[in-house]
């Protein structure tokens, strides 16, 4: 090719607007970073080859983004052509330039005095289609902004933050449609997911997290327990454009720690739902932790991979659930393929034939207390994980040896005001970045957790002294970055675990990582504590 | 510093100046009533029923220190809210509404929107650099909520004479890099080493200021006089096309 072809080639993608085309192909332009997780598939892993084993001891930090919110960070940014697309909580939305960090422009959001979110007034970032971005915001809007001047195009109200309704997730695109659902589990709010027309902001497809009269699925609520069953959304779905679906994790039934007055399964709190991406039809689901009193939130990313499976090619889905298992689905048809512990788990003891889990009679809140493993927090939670196609190994941010003591009390809806019947209590020491750690080599732990996802089996595990709610992110020479609430950010060998490379930044780490390329050169993003960190190989 | 000197003509209730406010004062207390006040007052003042800001008109306030006071604590039960402001915050404010009111009123009266629009996009040639929900170029500002944020008078002279006074926030930069063409775009933002701007071709981009071998930013407004280019009524079209622009919230 000629250089002057290759320079008109160069221009073109700079001014390129981010087509669906280009979200679906996410892979083959690994300098930028398309969606929260990297790809519809949501592995969460970079084919750049920069930084390598050998070569990440030389990481040099290049910028720091200190945010004005002291709320926790736990946003992923996005980076198109150079651009980087993020948030400041609770949601403002900046473009700033990815080599330097200096700010384009920022757009203010004006929360409704209303919102009340549960667990933290932030946003998780932004999602991107042509040249327009899409933002969730904790007050329960979503808005669309002009991604060259911040310029807010539609602002639509979705949901009503005086009942607990908000959004802390970033957005999905797929097609012509942004996808977001509700969080508000601990309210009494009934759950939905919905796709906005990405040019009008008009609602196209509602689908409802529980099953209202008539629908398959509404007899396993008790009574009229369905109308404030929670069942909310707080971490962003998956995509197949092979059948269109659209996957997501829905949390907890509510109230969460009293299901007395609830009985059934509670479809479909605590699942992963397929839905139909243009229709937003149920195709199939998943229920993980049926009639679930121990707040085991489904909301994890749904990992999209292609596997050997029993000797055969095999299109799966990879969870590791709250509940602490670990789940191979085959994303098709919802089929159960394999369901094994991760960490300790004592509330149940197998699966039946069509993979429900068995759980044990004495696993149910009380009125003294049940102890559980694993504990409230889960054997992990919402953070990222990561597949490697590279390694073929599933890497789970881990809380192990954990377990709580699940306590239930009466508790009737009032309609705004938290709905969640009881509590847990820690049983061990609870450890947080900045306070005094006194842990034994027997109490909690948190850990990277390395999964052959052909067998269940645990491959290698990196140990930290305290726990994480840190992401994961892999990359094709088979680097692997995560960190955790001691406020380390470091690199491990994704083939063996080894400690590579560390930095203490004096923030929990709390998010997901990303990596990107401007100009030739690799660099790897973090939020911690309140701060965004930017790193790349010394020049 | 030059000071200025607010006065206002008494009708009825209407309060007076009590003060003396700086230029400086003024301008800051501009910026602050359009973050803070204009989305439920307007940017003449005029939108809540019985309160002309601009006009002196209040409903509580008597003094000048009434209205710092009703600024920072709020007034309960309406929807006036308490602003997180301290008291020298809260006086520019007072200091912007009192030199508003000593301004005149805009004189392109009578305009329709509908009409200004199409001249807009049409013969008046605006979107070939201003944008309005997602219409026209983003190498000048975006307009899409000019009517929230700038008084008719100051679109007026906008139109009529744009270089008298141009906006920091709306200064072009043009950079002569060491290799290659001079590239002239808006100023989006500068430090001591780096240079951001919006470029002619609708790019975010940034400049490293040790790789120029000069830049300069440039005061005078990029924009052409419409003064002669269109008639009066058609000024007046525009103008109430650009005062009807409220944006999206």
């Amino acid at each position: 090719m000629k250089k002057g072809a290759l320079f008109l080639f160069a221009l073109a993608a700079a001014n390129a607007q981010v087509t669906f085309d280009r979200i679906l192909n996410a892979g083959k332009e690994p300098q930028n970073w398309l969606t929260y997780s990297g790809g519809f598939a949501s592995q969460r892993y970079s084919t750049l080859n920069q930084i390598t084993p050998e070569n990440v001891q030389n990481l040099e930090l290049q910028w720091i983004f200190q945010s004005r919110s002291l709320e926790r960070y736990e946003a992923t940014p996005l980076v198109v052509d150079g651009v980087m697309y993020t948030v400041q909580n609770p949601d403002d939305v900046m473009a700033m330039d990815a080599v330097t960090g200096r700010i384009y422009w920022t757009y203010s959001y004006q929360n409704s005095p209303d919102a009340r979110p549960c667990c933290g007034r932030l946003s998780r970032g932004v999602a991107i289609l042509g040249e327009t971005l899409f933002l969730g915001t904790i007050d329960a809007h979503v808005v669309a902004l002009d991604a060259k001047s911040g310029k807010p195009l539609w602002n639509s109200k979705v949901g009503d933050p005086e009942k607990g309704y908000a959004i802390t997730h970033a957005p999905l695109i797929v097609k012509d449609k942004v996808i977001v659902g509700m969080a508000g589990g601990e309210y009494g709010i009934r759950g939905y997911i919905l796709a906005l027309d990405t040019k009008t902001g008009k609602e196209a497809w509602r689908f409802y997290t529980i099953p209202g009269p008539g629908e398959p699925g509404h007899e396993s609520w008790q009574g009229d327990s369905w109308q404030h069953g929670g069942a909310s959304v707080w971490v962003t779905g998956s995509y197949d454009p092979e059948t269109n679906l659209t996957f997501w994790g829905i949390g907890n039934p509510g109230p969460d720690w009293n299901g007395d007055n609830r009985a059934g399964d509670n479809l479909y709190a605590c699942s992963v739902v397929a839905l139909d991406a243009d229709t937003g039809k149920l195709k199939w689901y998943y229920q993980f932790s049926p009639h679930d009193e121990f707040d085991y939130d489904a909301t994890q990313i749904p990992v999209l991979a292609d596997i050997d499976w029993q000797g055969r090619p095999r299109k799966v889905m990879l969870w590791a659930n709250r509940n602490g298992l670990f789940y191979v689905l085959d994303r098709q048809s919802g089929q159960f393929l394999s369901g094994k512990p991760f960490v300790k788990v004592n509330w149940m003891n197998g699966f039946d034939e069509r993979g429900r889990p068995m759980k044990l009679a004495s696993a149910a809140s009380s009125k003294t207390g049940t102890l559980i493993y694993p504990g409230n927090q889960g054997g992990t939670n919402w953070y990222s994980p990561s597949y490697s196609p590279h390694t073929g190994l599933f890497y789970i941010p881990t809380w192990d040896n954990y377990s709580s003591l699940y306590v239930k009390q009466d508790q009737d809806f009032v309609e705004g005001r938290t709905f969640a019947g009881g509590g847990p209590r820690n049983t061990g020491p609870a450890t947080k970045a900045g306070v005094q750690n006194f842990r034994a080599e027997d109490d909690i732990y948190g850990a990277v957790r390395a999964i052959d996802p052909k067998t269940g089996e645990k491959k290698w595990e990196f140990k930290m002294a305290d726990v994480t709610e840190a992401g994961i992110l892999t990359t094709a020479t088979d680097v692997l970055f995560s960190g955790g609430h001691e406020g380390y950010f470091f690199a491990l060998d994704a083939r063996d675990g080894k400690l590579l490379w560390k930095a203490p930044l004096g923030g929990e780490v709390r998010s997901g990582p990303m990596t990107y390329m401007v100009n030739g050169r690799q660099y790897v993003a973090v939020d911690a504590g309140n701060s965004l960190f930017v790193w790349a190989l010394r020049q | 510093m030059r000071r200025v000197i607010v006065s206002v003509a008494l009708l009825g209730a209407v309060l007076q100046a009590q003060h003396e406010y700086a230029a400086a004062d003024v301008e800051n207390g501009g910026r602050q009533y359009v973050n803070n006040c204009v989305y439920c007052h307007g940017p003449e003042g005029d939108q809540i029923a019985g309160v002309d800001l601009l006009h002196g008109r209040f409903k509580r306030a008597v003094s000048d220190d009434d209205i710092v006071q009703i600024i920072r604590n709020g007034v309960p039960g309406t929807g006036m809210p308490a602003q997180n402001m301290n008291e020298n915050q809260a006086r520019t404010i007072v200091a912007y509404l009192r030199s508003a009111a000593a301004a005149p009123a805009s004189t392109l009266t009578g305009g329709n929107p509908a009409r200004g629009k199409a001249l807009f996009e049409g013969k008046g040639g605006c979107t070939g650099c201003h944008r309005v929900s997602g219409t026209g170029s983003r190498l000048a500002p975006d307009l899409s909520d000019i009517g929230m944020q700038r008084r008719a008078v100051e679109l007026e002279t906008a139109l009529l004479d744009p270089g008298s006074s141009v906006l920091p926030q709306h200064r072009f930069v043009q950079v002569t890099p060491k290799t290659g063409a001079p590239v002239t775009g808006r100023l989006l933002n500068q430090d001591t080493f780096t240079l951001q701007m919006i470029d002619s071709q609708e790019r975010l981009r940034t400049f490293i200021i040790a790789d120029l071998r000069d830049y300069s930013v440039l005061k005078d407004s990029r924009m052409p006089s419409y003064k002669d280019k269109l008639s009066r009524q058609e000024l007046a079209d525009i103008l109430s096309y650009l005062v009807s622009l409220k944006g999206v919230k």
